[in-house]
Order: C-alpha cells, then sequence, then structure tokens
C-alpha cells in the first residue's frame, strides 16, 4: 500500500474516539463513566443514531441529502403508538415503517422525475412531515404499552446486552455488506463521484437516487420505533436535534459531503463518539445549553481535522 | 476496392436533423475490422453528430446503421454498448474518486458466490493485465483516476473501451486534453487496440495524427460527405483542400 492510502481522515476518528473515552474515564471515574451500566447506556442512546448514520452513508455518498429525517422519526414514533392503541403491535410498526415508506417516496420521486435537488426537496417535506406529527396528535405524547414490542424494539436485553445492540449491529452489517460488497454500493459511490460519469457507465443513476432516499426514510422510521419501544411512548419532540447528529456522525466518519466517498464502520464508530459525547457531557454535569455549545464547538474541530480537502486539488 | 471481409459498422446514408437545422447529410462510411477510418471536418462539419448515431445518442433521421450487415436500430447508448460499441469521450467519463480498477467495469462489475459479492481481486487482476497489454503505464489498478496523470487517465479509459467493445471503438478526439509525450502514448495504444482486431472510428482535429494512425480518411463539410481517401494515397494537402472547399 503507497503512502497515499494513510490520510489522515481514514484514521482519525478512530484516535479520536479513543481520545474521548480516555478524557471522559480520566475526568469521570468517580461518576461511574466506564461503569457496565453507562457504557451500555451510551449504546441504548446511540442506536437510532446509528441506524440514520449507516442509512445517511448511502444518501451523502450518491451525492444527495435527507433533511427530513428527524421529522420521520418523529412521525413514525407516534403513527405506530398510536395505531397501537387500537390495533396489534405487528400492524402498528407496518405503519410506522409505512410513514417512512410513504416519505422516501416522495423524496425520491420529486428528486428523480422532476430532477429537483434532495437538499430543497427534503427541506420541504421536513416541515411538511413535523407539522403532520404535531397535528394528528395535538401535541400530545402517546403512551404504548404493549410489552413483546417494547421488549422487542429497545428495552429489551438478551443477557446483559441490550436488544439495540443487534439493532444497531445488523443496520451496521446490511449496511456494510450492500455499500462494500454489492455492485449497488459501487453505483451509490459513482453516482455522487460523477453523475455523467456513470450514467454513461451504464449505471441507472436515477434508480441509486431514488433507492438511497427510500432507505434513508424507511431508516429514520425504524429509529422512530426504537425510540417508542425504548421509551415506551411517542411524542412530536423525538428526533428533532437528529438531524445535524447523523450528519455529523456520518461526516466525521469519513463520508464525503458532496458524494463519491463513504465509509459505514466510519459511521458506526462517528456516532458512537457522537453518542459518548453526549453521555459525557451530562456526566459532566453540564446545562442543556452548555451541551449544545460543547457539542457545536467540537464538531467544528473535528471537521476541521477530517473534512479538509488537500489544498490545489479540484475534487 | 471492396473489401472481402464484412465491415463491422456500416453507415449507410444517415441524415440528421435537429428541428430545422440540418445537422448531417447523406453521409455513407464502413469500418473494418482491425481498421482505423479517421473522421475529420472542421467545426460544425457534423463529425460528432455521426459519432453519436452510430453510439445511440441520437436516431438518425433517415438511413440506415449495419452491424455486420445486419440493420440495428439503438434506443440508448446502453443498447449500442449491449451490441460492442464503445466510446472513448474526449472529456473522460470515469468516477475520479473511484479505483482504476473499479473505473475498469464501472456499471458491469464482477461478482462472485451466490450472495453476488463484488470480485475485487479479479477486477483488480483483470485490470492489471489489460493495462499492461496496452502498456498503459500506472503503478497499481488500486489507485484513484484522481492520482493519475491526463495521459494516464486515458490509458484507462481506452483500455475499458478495448475490453468491452466487441466491435467496435468510437472515439471523439481522445487526445485534445493531452501533451505532446502523453499524445504520442495514447497513439500508441490506439494502434495495439487495432492490432488486437477492433475496430477504430477516430474523430480528431489534429491532421498529423490522422495521418500518424488512420487507414482511410473519410472528409465531412457542413454535414455533408465530400469524399474519402486511403491515408497512403492522400496528401496533406488534399484532405485540407477538402475540408475547407477551397481548391
Amino acid at each position: 500500500m503507497s503512502l497515499r492510502t494513510v490520510e489522515p481522515r481514514r484514521y482519525v476518528v478512530y484516535v479520536a474516539f479513543l481520545l474521548i473515552l480516555a478524557f471522559f474515564a480520566a475526568t469521570l471515574h468517580d461518576d461511574g463513566f466506564l461503569s457496565q451500566t453507562n457504557l451500555l447506556n451510551i449504546v441504548r442512546q446511540t442506536t437510532p443514531v446509528t441506524v440514520m448514520a449507516v442509512a445517511v452513508v448511502f444518501v451523502l455518498s450518491a451525492g444527495e441529502i435527507d433533511l427530513s429525517l428527524g421529522s420521520v422519526v418523529a412521525l413514525s414514533a407516534l403513527v405506530t403508538a398510536y395505531v397501537m392503541q387500537s390495533q396489534s403491535a405487528f400492524l402498528a410498526v407496518a405503519a410506522g415503517l409505512g410513514v417512512g415508506l410513504g416519505v422516501g417516496v416522495v423524496n425520491g420521486l420529486f428528486v428523480t422525475l422532476l430532477r429537483l435537488p434532495s437538499f430543497l426537496v427534503t427541506l420541504a417535506t421536513m416541515g411538511l412531515v413535523a407539522g403532520l406529527g404535531r397535528s394528528i396528535t395535538n401535541l400530545e405524547s402517546v403512551a404504548v404499552e404493549n410489552q413483546d414490542f417494547t421488549n422487542l424494539f429497545g428495552s429489551g436485553n438478551v443477557g446483559p446486552i441490550p436488544g439495540l445492540a443487534f439493532w444497531a449491529l445488523g443496520a451496521v452489517a446490511l449496511g456494510q455488506l450492500a455499500f462494500r460488497h454489492r455492485r449497488f454500493g459501487a453505483h451509490v459511490v459513482a453516482t455522487g463521484d460523477d453523475g455523467v460519469a456513470a450514467r454513461a457507465s451504464g449505471i441507472r443513476v436515477d434508480r441509486v437516487r431514488f433507492t438511497v432516499l427510500l432507505v434513508s426514510g424507511l431508516a429514520a422510521a425504524l429509529a422512530g420505533i426504537l425510540y417508542t419501544g425504548r421509551l415506551q411512548g411517542a411524542s412530536y419532540t423525538l428526533g428533532a436535534q437528529d438531524l445535524l447528529t447523523v450528519i455529523a456522525a456520518v461526516v466525521i466518519g469519513g463520508t464525503r459531503l458532496f458524494g463519491g466517498e463513504g465509509s459505514i464502520i466510519g459511521a458506526l464508530v462517528g456516532s458512537l463518539i457522537m453518542g459518548t459525547l453526549a453521555n459525557g457531557l451530562i456526566l459532566l454535569g453540564l446545562s442543556s445549553s452548555q451541551q449544545l455549545i460543547s457539542q457545536g464547538a467540537l464538531l467544528l474541530l473535528a471537521i476541521s481535522l477530517t473534512l479538509r480537502e488537500p489544498r490545489g486539488e479540484t475534487p | 476496392m471492396i473489401p472481402a471481409t464484412t465491415p463491422v459498422v456500416r453507415v449507410e446514408r444517415v441524415r440528421k436533423e435537429f428541428r430545422a437545422v440540418l445537422a448531417v447529410d447523406a453521409v455513407t462510411l464502413e469500418v473494418n475490422p482491425g481498421e482505423i477510418v479517421a473522421l475529420v471536418g472542421d467545426n460544425g462539419a457534423g463529425k460528432s453528430t455521426v459519432v453519436k448515431c452510430i453510439a445511440g445518442v441520437h436516431p438518425p433521421t433517415a438511413g440506415r446503421i449495419l452491424l455486420d450487415g445486419q440493420p440495428v436500430h439503438f434506443a440508448n447508448p446502453l443498447d449500442a454498448r449491449s451490441h460492442g460499441i464503445e466510446v472513448v469521450f474526449q472529456d473522460l467519463a470515469l468516477a475520479k474518486a473511484q479505483p482504476v480498477y473499479m473505473n475498469m467495469f464501472l456499471g458491469r462489475e464482477l461478482v462472485k458466490g451466490p450472495l453476488r459479492l463484488l470480485d475485487r481481486a479479479s477486477m483488480a487482476a483483470e485490470t492489471k493485465r489489460l493495462l499492461a497489454e496496452l502498456d498503459v503505464r500506472i503503478d497499481s489498478p488500486q489507485q484513484t483516476i484522481r492520482d493519475l496523470s491526463g495521459g494516464q487517465r486515458q490509458g484507462v479509459a481506452i483500455a475499458r473501451a478495448m475490453h468491452w467493445a466487441r466491435r467496435l471503438v468510437l472515439m471523439d478526439e481522445p487526445t485534445a486534453a493531452l501533451g505532446v509525450g502523453e499524445t504520442a502514448r495514447v497513439e500508441e495504444q490506439i494502434r495495439r487496440m487495432r492490432d488486437r482486431g477492433r475496430a477504430i472510428l477516430l474523430v480528431s482535429h489534429s491532421l498529423d495524427q490522422v495521418f500518424r494512425l488512420a487507414d482511410r480518411i473519410c472528409v465531412l463539410r457542413r454535414g455533408r460527405q465530400v469524399g474519402s481517401r486511403r491515408t497512403s494515397e492522400a496528401t496533406g494537402d488534399e484532405i485540407v483542400a477538402m475540408i475547407t472547399g477551397l481548391r
């Protein structure tokens, strides 16, 4: 391997993760940061972000973006909880996933058929979906009491390991398979790299763009369902901060914001970094506004280290 | 003068109108296996339109295109590709952040096993072999396109075309973006491709290049075919006169 493959942004994310762990372990060892309970809590809190981050690797690598993620989380959670009050858990989950599927199809159709930028399309659906979520429940939370559902989606454990960890691992494994080892992933990065060249090479770039937005909607819906299972209820505020967190996790993990390159494992580590930061800052006793400030500052630092294009290079 | 073999491609009285504009009128040409035919003419003479008709980008308004003697109608460029026609563009249709071997197989990746997993090792090995055959020198098939020089990139594009073109390679100004040394190298690669039996239709502005490479020269002027010459029997002055219409 040539020296060129050892670019800083390839490994800085892992070093950063270890540094953050070491920092919190040193400063918070009296507060139980390294206790098994707390570490498993980080995994629980991070899983919905990890699931979405895997999907967003495909979206960004294809040169698109999905701003509607956060509001799909809320709407899918509310629909799932609402349907479960009168119907079976199976139907409720199907309805929740249906929300993601529906929004994904709408996003995908507007982007491919009308050739609109996904930034604007998903900016519009973000507002639309958020409004729907607020209106169907009049801003009220909906409780979920179905034990089978909450055990499977978020509250259950397998031995000492939270069930959510398996959802995260499943999403990462599936994502890695499709992204690195199947044609689909190769077509996604080629589409984001140079859509004209990809089309000239016989890749159906519109199908790729449609599919990544569909997958993104479904992943956000699943994340909403996982929140509902863990918190045993849903509210319209779910997922409100997630868009920033997910995109930060993915980009810190080495995925190019403008397409052509991505890393599923990087996104996993990136989401663990974001989760660990949130957890550690809470344990440090920072107020929620102080947490936001620290996260923003750390994000700036992280992207300065990882995102800089080499000088004199035209992408 | 009539070749014994069936030409790989025969363009027969092809005409192409864009709304009211006549881009190409009654152009007839053919390319045989292992032959380089150059298409020359001034800007707007209709060279690129002819190439795009053969490549399936534009359907001809009138006339026929025959492959190995059989008339064909291409719905789109993919259709033309499935008939063994590849195009090498001036502006390099390569994905720049991807490795050379992925570009070689872009859209036609090799897979293995019941899960249809990407066979990166085979693609890299095959790429190495193809590039060696054309004497395209790069460090490794794992290099990304943006790490290569313009000449190396065009070498990759040519190797890709040679690999996939069962019948015909269309080249639209393949060296227009290259320096002198790189042009010489790419010309050598084009000759090697010809020596391996591919039929090549070359569009070029450089008459020097055309005389170095082509077996026959077909001249267009304002969308009309003004003549066709064997390179060995033609002179530069003659071709220039045909291109400009000045005697």
